[in-house]
């Protein structure tokens, strides 16, 4: 029996061993699993020179269109020519989306709803089918596939999981013949009619540690709180703000926190013990409220901080009064898909790539987007573009997921 | 292995060599081990970088871990008890999107919202006892279906996704200090809600129950024939720890706030902080502070780790590395002390209703 329970000790040991592994990626108790080695933001793989260039350029392009409907809003440059789509049928829309599963997103698909009504009131849409894939690639391929197979579509509307997994199944539903809308995330084919994002994620890089290295000293340290790896648009916010950092000579650390705010806590408070901490940097601004909690745990100044045109931040910056910009990935390009399958129904030619407009949040300006939002919840996004839809404002500030 | 013989058991051995030798003793079990490893893993890491030696530091540091330490101590009744409890990190995340959802900005459902916390927790842990008990499914299993089932609550509750904390009245009991304390500066609320969980968990571990359960993570048999309600012992235990991640899980939103990933991975955290206490897997050996202990010592591994600037790719590894090794340190030191206890080893140990003739200080005895 002694040996027994031995044996029994050494396999539990060993099974637990094996789970912890397994668990240690999103272990909340973790405070610094996932830092990355300093290397992997000169990756190539997602920094790329001339993107850094263009996306920069860009921030100072001209729109064309009107200024107050932004998302209809794009910079000038090679169109599709979508005539052989004109109809004055109700066309049906078919939406594979990524996920719901953070507050930019949900927001988005609030506001895209409501956008949707409209059009089915105008008679341009029937009726749109939504498969939502959970942030999983094998579940979005399978939406995808089921979609051209089954779902009678007469569009696709698509917004990537990741970006390399899902180019074959836009490839298969850009073989339909029928107009494919990609938006927000990219993939790595030009096939779809249009692919709609905001200036992107080089550009939000450089207007944030633009703003960081302006505020800072040289040897200042940053540290940055990253969501999560692999996705494009992600991915190159840093690639840009790390380039931007390294040549000026702040010093940087950054983690993957998967926005879970007692992971950020952890972090940020183990950071300030071990030395100073002057600048937090942000990909996303979610969980930016909990970095400065920590500030305000320890006892500790407020950092200069860039976050998000989230209602927490904007709400927190003001109450607080601390330095800092809100970066905008504007959210009303939730919008933009469906106005877009509106124009290829009048077979009005529509960009090729859409960009549409992406500018930050300064101070001057976040009185301004706090006045308007009033009463919208914390998750909510100041950008959203909503303002002209139906069922504005209880829609948003109920913010019941549809 | 009644009350009664173990309070009368006076005269044993392990007894009679006073306060300092008694404490000796228990340091060299696992579940006395464990006090000196953390002990050497907090100057480790003031070594690496003396700011953690600021006793402001440590007690925010001490604060921080409350809530993992707590969850620990859940965990340690369903393993001393010889079974396992996966639904832990799953009940933290409902309990904090609950508070979430149904608490927010109302400071008037404050009392309410705990109480259904509350009861919420009791219920989840009746069920995972029921079911592991009476329909006699193995609690891996039943804890992971519950765990699943939670996390589909919410998953449907928050789409996934941030949502406002509650009111900053709640918040107080994850996030509020006492001001003012001399050397210290601070003492976190969550500190001193641990401190009273674990003179709590002394206590029920010396009482009848506490007994109870260790006889029955020992031996089922044994303590059925002894007369313990087996099936009740073991879903109380569940209840417990049910209990013990929805306290967490308060705690943690106040300290944190609500995303459904808050919690993740607490149920391999407390089940690591458990064996690393010195706590058998099987059951029916282990100190319930042991566990707390394990839980300071695995959470300063990770700020040493993250002091010491060790590589991301080579951190899981050391961990690991460090993990096995303390628990294989674990079961030959249980093994040795075993052979010291009993003069004469049995051949007849399956069937022996009483395995162990003489407690080891600092482990089913509660010593020290």
């Amino acid at each position: 029996m002694r040996r027994n329970h031995l044996k029994g000790v050494l396999a539990g040991a060993a099974a637990l061993a094996v789970l912890t592994a397994c668990s240690t990626d999103e272990s909340g108790a973790d405070p610094g699993a996932d830092e990355t080695s300093d290397g992997a933001s000169s990756d190539s793989e997602w920094f790329a020179q001339a993107d850094f260039d263009q996306q920069r350029e860009q921030m100072d392009a001209t729109f064309e269109g009107n200024p107050d409907e932004p998302w209809l809003q794009y910079i000038d440059g090679p169109m599709t020519d979508t005539s052989k789509w004109k109809t004055d049928k109700p066309m049906k829309a078919c939406f594979a989306n990524a996920s719901i599963s953070n507050p930019w997103r949900q927001t988005g698909w609030i506001t895209m709803n409501q956008q949707l009504k409209v059009l089915e009131d105008n008679g341009v849409i029937s009726e749109m089918e939504t498969r939502d894939a959970g942030d999983d690639d094998n579940k979005q391929i399978a939406d995808i596939d089921y979609f051209i197979s089954e779902g009678n579509c007469d569009a696709f509307i698509i917004s990537p999981n990741s970006t390399a997994a899902l180019t074959p199944a836009v490839e298969r539903a850009c073989e339909t013949g029928k107009p494919v809308v990609v938006f927000d995330r990219g993939v790595e084919t030009n096939c779809a009619t249009t692919f709609i994002h905001p200036i992107g994620g080089y550009a939000w890089g450089i207007a944030t540690a633009d703003f960081l290295v302006d505020n800072l000293e040289e040897g200042d340290k940053v540290v940055a709180l990253r969501i999560l790896p692999g996705v494009d648009v992600l991915e190159t916010r840093w690639g840009a703000a790390k380039k931007i950092f390294d040549e000026n000579g702040i010093e940087t650390v950054d983690y993957f926190t998967g926005a879970n705010p007692e992971k950020i806590k952890s972090i940020i408070t183990d950071e300030i013990t071990k030395g100073e901490v002057h600048g937090i940097w942000m990909d996303a601004g979610d969980g930016s409220v909990a970095a400065l909690e920590a500030f305000e745990d320890a006892g500790m100044d407020y950092p200069v901080i860039t976050g998000e045109d989230e209602m927490s931040f904007l709400r927190k910056w003001e109450e607080t009064g601390l330095n800092g910009l809100a970066p905008v990935y504007s959210n009303f390009q939730w919008r933009t898909p469906l106005l877009a399958l509106e124009k290829i129904a009048k077979g009005e030619e529509i960009p090729t790539e859409w960009v549409l407009p992406q500018e930050p949040i300064t101070e001057e300006e976040r009185d301004d987007y706090l006045e308007a939002n009033n009463g919208m919840p914390d998750g909510h996004y100041a950008k959203f573009g909503g303002e002209d839809l139906p069922g504005y404002p209880d829609v948003w500030q109920e913010r019941q997921i549809p | 292995m009644t009350s009664t013989t173990q309070t009368r058991a006076v005269t044993l051995p392990a007894y009679s060599h006073g306060i300092g030798g008694r404490m000796a003793a228990s340091m060299s079990t696992p579940g006395g081990a464990i006090f000196l490893l953390a002990a050497a893993l907090l100057v480790a890491t003031i070594i690496a970088n003396p700011n953690f030696g600021d006793p402001g530091v440590i007690i925010r540091f001490l604060g921080r871990t409350a809530p993992i330490a707590i969850a620990a101590m859940g965990q340690y009744y369903v393993i001393v008890a010889g079974e396992f409890d996966l639904s832990m990190a799953a009940v933290i995340a409902a309990q904090v999107v609950i508070a979430g959802n149904y608490i927010g900005e109302d400071t008037s459902r404050n009392v309410t919202g705990l109480v259904l916390m509350l009861l919420l927790g009791a219920f989840v842990g009746l069920l995972n006892g029921l079911a592991t008990t009476v329909l006699q499914v193995p609690s891996f299993i039943v804890t992971l279906a519950m765990m699943l089932a939670l996390t589909g609550l919410v998953r449907h509750l928050s789409g996934g996704a941030a949502d406002a904390p509650p009111n900053d009245d709640f918040r107080q009991m994850g996030r509020g200090v006492v001001k003012g304390v001399p050397v210290v500066e601070v003492i976190p609320y969550p500190l001193i809600i641990l401190a009273v969980l674990c003179a709590a968990a002394v206590w029920l571990m010396r009482r009848p129950f506490g007994r109870t359960l260790i006889a029955v993570g020992d031996s089922p048999d044994a303590a059925r024939i002894a007369g313990a309600r087996v099936w009740w012992v073991k879903t109380q235990a569940f209840i417990l720890s049910s209990l013990a991640a929805t306290v967490a899980g308060v705690l943690l939103v106040g300290h944190a706030g609500v995303h459904p990933t808050v919690g993740r991975g607490y149920e391999f955290a407390a089940i690591t902080a458990v064996v690393l206490g010195g706590v058998v897997l099987g059951g029916g050996r282990g100190w319930v502070l042991s566990a707390v202990a394990g839980a300071f010592a695995i959470e300063l591994l990770f700020t040493l780790l993250t002091v010491l600037d060790i590589d991301a790719t080579w951190r899981d590894s050391v961990r690991g590395v460090i993990i096995i090794v303390a628990v294989a340190v674990a079961a030959r030191a249980w093994t040795r002390g075993r052979r010291t206890g009993s003069a004469t080893p049995s051949n007849s140990g399956t069937s022996d209703p009483s395995p162990t003739t003489e407690p080891v200080p600092g482990t089913n005895t509660g010593g020290i």
